[in-house]
């Protein structure tokens, strides 16, 4: 993914607004300084059905801090960050915003994707159309479960990259390595040229490692939530670098 | 069978859909092509019916109810649809038994379900006690508390009940928290979903077991009365009793359908769970419906005396059938269905379900709709039991 350095991309993941809106912007600019590629911003729902505790902890207490969608695109727009960013959120805030405001809202304030969980190839045709006419990338995800037959529906349309979901389950971080992880590698890239992202479950530098070995990207997001909320930024940092550190390690 | 109402596939109009993570798609495409493969399957319905009958008691009996009928308006016939009187006592059990055998012929051994007020989670334990499936039912901790005894019925029929407590600790956490489940062991497990809610195609399936209701009372009503009733009233949460009895009456224009949602402290409190009264489209659980949400796209909480219609969504077809008018949605308050509970009490010896006293309040209070000779049909939804430690606590009593 980061194709002149022949190395996998870090894509942190944090959310808008979390611990305090002030801090999440530090902790954006913190994160490309430390070495991230990209990063994932979430913009907090109330009802988050494909995240774990940590992710729902922290998009509850953005909400509680009353950061709604504009609020964080407000927010994304204040840290002017000089690497990419991907919008990461459910259908609903983005239907309740208005679809073609929240398109243009979101790339004026600097998001380059647009990355919905609750929205699999096919589920809604016309949003569909309206996120691929607009600047934004759809970043697609695909699953352990998605079939082969599936996988070629699921690919077309998608732009930016594939986000591939190490493992069944929500959000969250875990000790073991995702199982298969080359095999699922190895049947998108049958299917599509895209760069491929693989999240869900990676929180230390061996299992960044690990992934960057098979994969064009490493997201880390329950870990980092985690570090920032337990031990600040300088937690949160060293985790970053850790990490940064990591997938410069594996070059192909 | 085609779905001739569904408009586009998995669509009640631009209605319904599948909103769910990519991880859940297989299931669903898996659960739609076995379902398919059922309802063409003579078997399938053979067996079904078998257990409907031998297990369940179907067909649930007509009564009418001469006393509140009375207290309707001179000559109006007021019936109720039994289903308070299946066995565990409430329409549930027509779904997660069609659901049951679904998973069986998918292979899967273990059961996920949500629950608010226990109804469903007490009908899906024991559908996995009958069919010897592992059984995980996700209910609010707020809802524990309200209904006791069901979780107690779901653990003596060897299901666990999972606490949940995040969000507002009711009907829609437990949802998410199914949900979640689902996504992690999806490969060997069946979600039983509790009401016409949820991504395509569990609203047209529970709707399907359900429709059993419809068919039975429809028949039922014509045998008796050699007419159709003037209207038919249900209490609609997620919506799945409601659409049971509205599907066989959707064609008979004639009938006037009534869905009755729950008013809380009133509409104008913001204390309430009247979404398809004062919510608007947004997508929740898997698909677009009305629901209630804030400016912002977050989903507001509910809020209802009855456990089970204390849920800030409803079910994609319901919302079709808002739009088309076909249907008319009111609602009732606490106040009133407790009135109703006591008065259905008294006058006809039927404790209703809280959430079924809905229908009957909505009734009781609107009688200069209906003159003499007109039948008003009510889907009585489910049987009070449970509601009677809460109706005692409201009302002041020490039972």
């Amino acid at each position: 993914m980061v194709r002149d350095e022949r190395r996998a991309a870090l894509i942190p993941y944090l959310t808008a607004g979390y611990p305090t809106p002030a801090r999440a912007v530090e902790a954006l600019r913190m994160v490309a300084a430390a070495g991230a590629d990209l990063v994932e911003v979430g913009l907090p729902f109330s009802d988050p059905l494909a995240d774990g505790v940590t992710i729902q902890r922290s998009t509850q207490a953005a909400l509680d801090q009353g950061v709604t969608a504009a609020r964080a695109l407000e927010l994304v727009d204040q840290a002017a960050l000089d690497i990419p960013v991907v919008i990461m959120t459910y259908v609903n805030p983005v239907l309740a915003y208005g679809v073609e405001r929240f398109l243009s809202d979101a790339h004026a304030a600097g998001a380059s994707g647009l990355l919905l969980t609750d929205f699999p190839a096919g589920a809604d045709p016309d949003l569909e159309e309206r996120v691929a006419a607009s600047p934004l990338a759809l970043i697609r995800l695909i699953a352990p479960t998605t079939q082969p037959e599936r996988l070629a529906r699921a690919v077309r349309g998608a732009s930016g990259f594939i986000y591939l979901i190490s493992r069944l389950g929500v959000t969250g971080a875990r000790d073991e390595a995702p199982p298969d992880l080359s095999k699922h590698v190895a049947a998108i890239r049958a299917a599509t040229r895209l760069p491929i992202a693989v999240g869900f479950g990676i929180g230390t530098a061996a299992q960044a490692r690990a992934t960057a070995r098979v994969a064009d990207g490493v997201v880390v997001g329950s870990a980092l939530v985690e570090a920032l909320g337990g031990g600040g930024l300088s937690e949160a940092e060293r985790l970053v670098r850790a990490l940064a550190a990591a997938v410069r390690e594996e070059r192909r | 069978m085609t779905d001739d109402r569904m408009t586009a596939p998995g669509r009640f109009g631009r209605y319904g859909g599948r909103y769910v993570p990519e991880t859940l798609m297989a299931a669903l495409e898996q659960l739609e092509a076995v379902y398919a493969a059922a309802q063409a399957d003579p078997a399938f319905w053979a067996e079904l019916d078998g257990l409907l009958r031998d297990y369940v008691g179907r067909p649930t009996p007509l009564t009418e109810v001469p006393r509140l009928s009375a207290a309707v308006g001179p000559g109006v016939r007021v019936v109720l649809k039994r289903e308070d009187l299946n066995h565990t006592g409430a329409h549930k059990i027509n779904n997660t038994l069609g659901q049951g055998l679904l998973a069986r012929r998918m292979g899967k051994r273990r059961i996920i379900a949500e629950t608010g007020a226990g109804q469903h989670g007490v009908a899906t334990a024991t559908v996995c006690a009958r069919f010897g499936l592992d059984c995980v039912v996700y209910m609010g901790e707020e809802d524990m508390r309200r209904q006791r005894l069901n979780v107690y019925r779901m653990e003596l029929m060897g299901a666990r009940v999972v606490p949940v407590a995040s969000g507002t600790k009711t009907l829609k956490d437990a949802t998410n928290e199914a949900l979640r489940d689902w996504v992690t062991n999806v490969t060997d497990t069946h979600y039983i979903i509790g009401s016409v809610v949820g991504p395509d195609p569990f609203p047209r399936i529970v709707r399907d077991f359900q429709a059993v209701i419809g068919r039975e009372a429809r028949a039922q009503v014509l045998e008796r009365y050699g007419r159709l009733p003037k209207s038919v009233v249900a209490c609609v949460g997620g919506g799945s009793n409601a659409m049971g009895i509205f599907t066989a009456f959707l064609d008979d224009r004639s009938v006037e359908l009534v869905g009755v949602e729950a008013a809380g402290e009133g509409v104008e409190t913001g204390r309430h769970a009247a979404s398809l009264g004062r919510g608007r489209p947004g997508v929740f659980h898997g698909s677009l419906s009305y629901l209630l949400q804030d400016a912002d796209g977050q989903v507001q909480p509910a809020h209802s005396v009855s456990a089970g219609l204390d849920y800030p969504g409803v079910g994609p077809e319901h919302a079709f059938l808002k739009d088309s008018g076909r249907v008319l949605y009111q609602a009732i308050t606490d106040r009133e269905a407790l009135e109703a509970f006591g008065e259905l009490s008294r006058l006809e010896g039927i404790l209703p379900a809280l959430e079924s006293a809905h229908a009957v309040a909505w009734v009781r209070t609107r009688r200069e709709r209906w003159s003499e000779g007109d039948i008003v049909l009510i889907n009585l939804s489910g049987r009070g039991d449970k509601d009677v430690a809460m109706v005692a606590e409201l009302s002041g009593a020490t039972p």
